[in-house]
């Protein structure tokens, strides 16, 4: 069973759908209860920072998450989902879940031709090897649709970067836990493939 | 920098395809849920529907047609027409659409705009301008599907969406609206310079080089396609082939 966290605003038909094309059960997590039942969590990327840490404060799941995952339970984070696993965003006010060292920054630039937010295709590069790779071509597209990034203090958990004037992580990874900046529901036949290597590997 | 977006336009009504020819004389080209697949796996980079029903009946339609369309296709899909308040918003987003584009709703109720935003986020809400030429350097938003004139001036109301915080503006020339013509290249630069968020170019595309024009003339981020794409006049491969030999980065 994959649980989605269901913040109540926005798109979660999407990723709903891709985790059911993908051969597994997705459900809907609306309490700290349901994240037991949930063999694998996803955090959608959906609304604002602070609009997200105070759902998962209110509701309690963002303490229950982090138990979960320090006892190895797999957990994606998408977009915004990737965001809420850094200490601090300049979105907003709230502290993150603080699982990875780091600041969420807003792009800033000048030049009115780069522009924000960074929406369409871009390639990800993959830094490392990694199984969530297989079958997925190095400079793969996927689907991004943020104005925000993170500044991840430790390198070594960066294993895809992508170029939007300057260069950003868009996956992180460290042991259980899996960020991605891009939205893997959207990005095509390489965006389910991604998920699909994902819930493999944590159902191993 | 992300690559240029192809974006094929499906205009919906009572659930079917339908395109219009200068927002008038509609003809039906088909099945929404067949054209949405077809279209991804021609290497589309979204889809965009508009509901172009009057009835309430027709409105639920759409909802359906949405939602069967996301639980097939994993590309973005953004939805409009017709929607008037954040319910609206609400209720399209939960049938699987990534993105609401609002128009005659963001001229009459510019709150909408920001609510919206604050609500689901800047990369959800599209604001789509129809406009239509006035001087050689100017040029009105229309609302209701075009036909009515708001006195307000286009590139003024981009930069006011883009304060409200839309994430994207769906820029349409009237003018060029079915003409196969070209697209209204020195709007598209006009706006597209004027503002930080994406310009997605459309109404007028009748060959690969006005593709190419409005990105590197008009500064676009993507252009959006309906009767081009729907009469087979060219597929998505041929126009993304012909983009990269010009030197435009396509996925």
């Amino acid at each position: 069973m994959v649980g989605i966290i269901n913040y109540g605003a926005g798109n979660i038909f999407s990723i709903y759908s891709a985790i059911k094309i993908c051969g597994c059960t997705p459900f809907l997590i609306e309490n700290s209860k349901d994240i037991k039942k949930a063999g694998i969590i996803v955090i959608p990327g959906v609304g604002a920072f602070d609009d997200g840490m105070n759902f998962l404060i209110k509701t309690g799941i963002g303490e229950v998450i982090k138990t979960e995952i320090k006892r190895g339970k797999f957990f994606l984070g998408i977009c915004l989902g990737l965001q809420l696993l850094f200490q601090k965003s300049e979105e907003g006010n709230l502290n993150g879940l603080g699982i990875f060292d780091g600041i969420v920054k807003k792009f800033s630039f000048s030049d009115i031709s780069i522009k924000v937010p960074h929406m369409g295709w871009n390639k990800v590069k993959q830094e490392k090897k990694n199984i969530l790779f297989s079958n997925i071509p190095d400079n793969s597209y996927f689907y991004f649709a943020h104005s925000y990034y993170a500044d991840v203090n430790r390198k070594e958990i960066i294993y895809g970067i992508t170029k939007h004037h300057i260069e950003f992580p868009s996956i992180v990874i460290e042991n259980n836990i899996v960020g991605v900046q891009f939205h893997p529901e959207k990005s095509g036949k390489y965006g389910l493939q991604f998920l699909k290597n994902f819930f493999l590997t944590s159902l191993k | 920098m992300s690559s240029v977006r192809i974006i094929p336009c499906l205009d919906i009504r009572e659930g079917k395809v339908v395109k219009g020819v200068h927002f008038e004389n509609i003809r039906e080209a088909g099945d929404p849920v067949e054209n949405a697949k077809f279209y991804c796996e021609e290497n589309a980079d979204e889809i965009v529907f508009l509901d172009i029903n009057a009835t309430i009946e027709g409105r639920k339609t759409t909802l359906d047609v949405v939602k069967k369309v996301a639980e097939v296709v994993f590309i973005p899909l953004t939805v409009g027409g017709g929607i008037s308040c954040v319910k609206d918003i609400e209720e399209l987003l939960k049938s699987g659409a990534d993105k609401i584009s609002i128009n005659t709703a963001a001229v009459k109720n510019p709150s909408l705009v920001s609510e919206a935003v604050k609500k689901f986020g800047s990369q959800c809400i599209v604001v789509a301008i129809d406009a239509k030429k006035v001087t050689k350097d100017s040029w009105e938003v229309y609302i209701e599907s075009g036909k009515t004139p708001t006195g307000i001036d286009v590139k003024e109301w981009a930069k006011k969406v883009e304060e409200l915080g839309a994430g994207e503006i769906l820029l349409t020339s009237i003018d060029r609206d079915g003409t196969n013509r070209g697209y209204d290249i020195e709007l598209t630069r006009k706006v597209s310079e004027n503002v930080k968020i994406p310009v997605i170019a459309s109404g007028g595309a009748g060959n690969l080089q006005h593709l190419v024009d409005v990105v590197k003339k008009g500064k676009a981020s993507a252009v959006l396609l309906a009767s081009l794409l729907h009469f087979r006049k060219y597929s998505i491969l041929e126009i993304k082939k012909y983009l990269a030999q010009n030197g435009i980065e396509v996925r």
